[in-house]
């Protein structure tokens, strides 16, 4: 499969993984990864649109960065010393998004405070949103090199985005449905997310990256 | 044996760099260096190290700004007018202001951060709030569930304040309290008796402060407050006042009426005091006692409450009824109120339905 990605022309595969990586394996919808804030974040659009934009923007530097990681020092380190990659990437991919979130709090906190506030209160939150740590390892498996780490992990970030924006919709609408009170909150919130699914389901198989 | 140690040097190495790179942007990225913060223009100009709230900056410096829940953007009290150098409202302020307080640059300060010069305006009687380190003199029980707590102060060693306002009390971290939290008590005592302070507890249940107070604090035990804050004072008008208070709502007018003795007031006060059965009543003696001795003023209490003994020979009924019954020349009084939100709610309604405009209506609110 991987073969037959590379064979293509660059551009194409490239447009591929996006695509892949943001709509046919949606990481929240068919990963289920990133699940606690999706479900907890989603009630209003503003936060959605903020939670989400600072989940694409951490996803993509932290897979191109992990990226970096894996294939510079991970790899040759396994050649020389037999230091097992694959057993090293879920810490060194941990504590590297860790630093890189708190690095860009800072950094966003001193250039752009109207930025910050809209973002900043968000940052700390995706540390530990797994579908940001589901990128880098999946970068792993799929063996891509950089410039397809740093789109395949804007793709996820897209598609993690887009599927809590719709979530939010969904849910401002709900505010004038009738609901049982039993399924009022998480519930209700649990089976849109499985329809939703469903729904993603149907493009599997449009593009065949795995 | 190579393998391990590589591995464990690999994440090792990892940490120390990623450590160092954030202290690296600490220093650099979050450094605001000494910023001066300018107080109602020029009355007093402080440089403080930036990167601190604009509260905790105050209270460093010897300024309290009231503040209820420690610095941690719940309570709302803190708020201070920023006229420059406040940036932009963070989110976390936004609920707790509204669009008025927003437009005239009003900011809940412990949310507000010092990144640069900042000038600020609060009102001058804040620069007279101090932090108060005193020692339990006295704890005695005013009825089965209040206390007067007695505290003599020892650095500063006395308080000037006006009958009326309040200090805010430290509960410290106890038992399943994790962090030391302030809470407002009126000051009971009057302000002559300025090296001892006041306040009448009522215990609330499950209240972090109260429950503290009612069962960890003893005699000779150190605490810490700050005060005095509040605009609950008497006006200097000589117009005749309406006092309507409820439970520990006694607090500030058992203030108000001792310098009122002492200060040889003249002015015509009637203070109408509810509680729901006997035993809620306290210090009914001691101000009987003042009232047989100041002919202007009258001491009216009230039982509420369905099984009232027979030889009751007081009012009977809701407060706001009994005052209701008895206002005579409404217009031309002024009503103090202290107590719960309901009580001051009715109270209110009560007066303003009776003709008392609500510029003469001052109250207390406890929530």
């Amino acid at each position: 499969m991987i073969a037959q990605v590379t064979q293509q022309p660059v551009a194409a595969s490239l447009i591929a993984i996006l695509f892949a990586a943001a709509i046919t394996d949606n990481i929240l919808l068919t990963r289920f990864l990133g699940m606690c804030s999706f479900l907890s974040v989603s009630r209003q659009m503003k936060s959605a649109l903020g939670l989400g934009l600072a989940v694409v923007f951490v996803t993509t530097a932290t897979t191109a960065i992990n990226s970096v990681l894996y294939r510079q020092v991970l790899i040759p380190l396994e050649k020389a010393y037999g230091v097992p990659a694959d057993t090293m990437i879920l810490i060194l991919f941990i504590v590297v998004i860790a630093a890189f979130v708190q690095l860009m709090e800072m950094f966003i906190e001193r250039v752009s405070l109207g930025l910050y506030f809209s973002l900043g209160i968000f940052l700390p939150l995706i540390t530990v949103n797994c579908a940001i740590l589901g990128s880098s390892l999946f970068m792993v498996t799929r063996q891509l090199d950089l410039l397809g780490s740093l789109i395949f992990g804007l793709g996820n970030g897209l598609g993690w985005w887009l599927a809590i924006m719709l979530m939010a919709g969904i849910r401002t609408r709900l505010r004038n449905a009738r609901i049982p009170p039993a399924l009022d909150g998480a519930g209700i919130t649990l089976i849109i997310a499985g329809i939703m699914a469903l729904a993603f389901m149907g493009y599997s198989g449009m593009i065949q990256v795995q | 044996m190579m393998t391990i140690l590589v591995a464990a040097l690999v994440v090792c190495v990892s940490a120390v760099v990623l450590a160092i790179l954030l202290l690296a942007a600490e220093r650099f990225l979050i450094n605001y260096g000494p910023c001066r913060i300018d107080i109602n223009s020029g009355r007093k100009s402080l440089t403080v190290e930036g990167g601190q709230s604009l509260l905790g900056s105050l209270k460093n410096e010897g300024i309290f700004i009231p503040s209820a829940c420690g610095g941690r953007g719940t309570c709302a009290y803190c708020k201070v007018k920023v006229l420059s150098g406040g940036g932009p409202v963070a989110p976390t302020e936004e609920p707790l202001l509204t669009g008025e307080e927003i437009a005239s640059n009003v900011r809940i300060s412990c949310q507000v951060k010092i990144r640069n010069d900042i000038a600020i305006e609060i009102p001058s009687d804040m620069f007279d709030i101090r932090q108060y380190k005193g020692a339990v003199e006295n704890i005695r029980d005013l009825t089965y569930d209040t206390k007067e707590l007695r505290i003599r102060l020892m650095s500063p060693d006395s308080i000037k304040f006006e009958p009326g306002q309040y200090v805010q009390l430290e509960a410290p971290a106890y038992g399943r309290n994790p962090e030391p939290i302030y809470r407002a008590y009126s000051i009971s005592s009057p302000p002559s008796d300025s090296h001892y302070i006041e306040m009448i507890i009522r215990r609330v249940p499950d209240g972090i402060c109260t429950t503290w107070v009612f069962d960890v604090l003893r005699d000779g035990d150190t605490v810490m407050l700050n005060g005095p804050y509040g605009e609950f004072k008497m006006t200097d008008s000589d117009r005749s006042m309406v006092w309507i208070a409820g439970g520990s709502g006694m607090a500030p007018f058992w203030s108000m009426i001792r310098h009122m003795k002492e200060t040889g007031s003249k002015r015509k006060c009637t203070y109408f005091f509810g509680a729901v059965a006997r035993r809620d009543l306290f210090l009914v003696d001691e101000l009987q006692a003042i009232s047989a001795e100041m002919p202007n003023f009258t001491f009216i209490p009230a039982l509420s409450g369905e099984n009232v003994p027979d030889d009751w020979t007081g009012q009977r009924g809701l407060i706001t009824d009994v005052v209701a019954r008895s206002l005579e020349n409404p217009p031309d009084v002024e009503a103090y109120l202290c107590g719960s939100a309901g009580m001051i709610d009715a109270a209110v309604k009560m007066l303003t339905a009776n003709g008392v405009s609500t510029d003469r209506i001052f109250y207390d609110k406890f929530n």
